[in-house]
């Protein structure tokens, strides 16, 4: 066993008894740093597997805005956790742990038995890169091969947010997201939020630059943006703005909106929809990418932020 | 067995433990949080066959990796959509359960429909 | 040669600063202390380990990059410990 195979399983051991942790943990905020830490030794293990992207994508958003997420949920469940509802029995457990069980044994057959010499579709992402210019091939993949799924992601977080937003009691209904924070404006946090955002920015907006020919782009870069601007609102510098403003869902679609304009323009100028013209390929890339880094941004921003909590005055 | 085959049955593992966690646990929130490590299980799966799909001197096949990019995202906001109803329910009815007697009894902290 | 010695030396060093910050978090008995071993011997496992890494990297740029890295994350953990740590003296539940 080599040095490297021996890290790798050293690595995925941790990971398999952190994930363990995380479901048997009695508290849940317990559980909730467990998953935090989960997402982050997670973020090792894509490195490893040579896919850096991805790896920013699940440090960003799988382990860094989910963690968030929950470890607020967590806070505010807290009165609720004084009742414990009682789980199943021990009999039901073990039936199922073993349909669980079964369910592992059956997916890790199937990656034993995965076909060798692999299929893989790396040497036509190779052959059409000369179509958009841009060297990362998954940025590639996303804006331009499978750009349609990339649309549709938006219209799925449009809606997602849409649903979070319906979920307003009526006398809030389209006022301001989740509650007031506070905090000495002389403090740690309140420095910290002064201090942080402007690299931060400067950080995502490079992410996002850099992602035409190194690992990074859109996604990555829009979610460190939403993460200084939910900075900013933790810390009380700035209140997060009524999801009724006319200016706020004109940002949240226009990521989609500038996407499906270019789409149909393929149709015109181009082969089809969502192909782009040859000679203007990185400008209108770099158009979309811009777009979609801002609704992005936003969208996720106000996922966590949750919905109205408190009156538009 | 290479490196790829090591982290595919860590995957495999993770989707075990996550769908374990979500039936057990009767906490919504705990579901949540073992529906996301089933999630991230099955985008391990999908790393590894990237990994193996290695050519033209790229270190993976750039379309799966895509795809896992754009299903984290998606996690993500079914996790925030979750969580904003557990937390609505949580306001309406003062505990955090789906059993079937908490919606009926703790009348409600509002009047609101 | 002997830049391989040295980056092994060093990572190990930071690597012996995070275990002893682990050991101080699991050991320790109250909050406070918890804090102040993990993160004076974390943020310096950390500056030896990038101390190690700089002669491995191409370029000024890079070397660049790794400090900023380490900065970024002595401020955040910083910022964080004071947080926590303000927290657990006013008496709030941790969990």
């Amino acid at each position: 066993m080599t040095m490297a195979m021996a890290l790798d399983s050293g690595l995925a051991v941790v990971v398999l008894a952190v994930a363990g942790w995380t479901i048997a943990a009695r508290g849940t905020f317990a559980a909730v740093v467990g998953f935090v830490s989960y997402g982050l030794l997670l973020t090792l293990v894509w490195v490893r597997l040579e896919a850096v992207d991805v790896a920013l994508t699940e440090a960003a958003i799988g382990s860094g805005l989910t963690g968030a997420l929950l470890i607020g949920a967590a806070a505010r469940l807290r009165a609720g956790e004084a009742s414990p509802v009682e789980g199943p029995g021990v009999v039901l457990r073990l039936e199922i742990a073993v349909l669980s069980a079964t369910v592992a044994v059956a997916l890790a057959i199937a990656v034993l038995l995965l076909p060798d010499p692999a299929p893989t579709l790396a040497p036509a992402a190779a052959e059409n890169a000369t179509a958009t210019g841009l060297g990362n091939p998954v940025t590639n993949v996303l804006i331009a091969f499978r750009a349609m799924d990339t649309l549709l992601e938006k219209v799925v977080l449009a809606l997602a947010l849409v649903g979070v937003w319906s979920l307003a009691p009526d006398r809030v209904w389209g006022g301001y997201p989740g509650p007031r924070h506070r905090s000495d404006p002389h403090g740690v946090l309140a420095f910290f939020a002064r201090l942080l955002p402007p690299l931060g920015i400067v950080v995502g907006i490079y992410i996002l630059w850099a992602g035409a020919d190194h690992p990074g782009g859109a996604f990555q870069g829009g979610t460190i943006l939403a993460a200084m601007w939910l900075l900013v609102m933790m810390a009380g510098l700035t209140d997060a703005p009524p999801v009724s403003r006319r200016w706020l869902r004109l940002v949240l679609i226009v990521g989609p909106v500038v996407f499906l304009v270019v789409g149909l323009g393929g149709l015109w100028l181009g082969d089809a929809f969502l192909a782009y013209p040859a000679a203007h390929a990185k400008p209108l890339i770099l158009t979309i990418e811009f777009a979609m880094t801002l609704t992005i941004a936003a969208t996720l921003g106000l996922l966590l932020a949750g919905p109205p909590e408190r009156k538009l005055s | 067995m290479g490196v790829a085959t090591v982290f595919g049955l860590c995957g495999a593992a993770a989707v075990g433990l996550g769908l374990y966690g979500v039936i057990v646990n009767p906490q919504p929130l705990r579901k949540i949080l073992a529906f996301n490590l089933l999630g991230s299980g099955v985008f391990l799966i999908f790393g590894v066959v990237a990994r193996r799909g290695a050519a033209a001197g790229f270190g993976g096949d750039p379309v799966p990796q895509a795809l896992v990019i754009t299903g984290v995202v998606v996690a993500f906001s079914a996790s925030a959509l979750a969580v904003a109803l557990l937390l609505r329910l949580f306001q309406e009815t003062g505990r955090a359960t789906l059993h079937a007697d908490a919606a009926t009894s703790a009348g409600a902290n509002e009047a609101d429909p | 040669m002997v830049r391989d010695v040295f980056t092994i030396v060093m990572v190990a060093a930071g690597a012996f600063f995070f275990l002893a910050g682990t050991v101080g978090l699991l050991r320790f008995p109250d909050t406070l202390t918890r804090l102040h071993a993990l993160t004076k011997a974390d943020n310096l496992g950390l500056g030896l380990v990038v101390l190690g890494l700089l002669l491995r990297v191409q370029g000024p740029l890079g070397a660049l990059k790794l400090v900023a890295v380490w900065l970024l994350v002595q401020l955040a953990g910083a910022t964080v410990s004071q947080l926590i740590a303000g927290a657990a003296r006013r008496g709030e539940p941790s969990a």
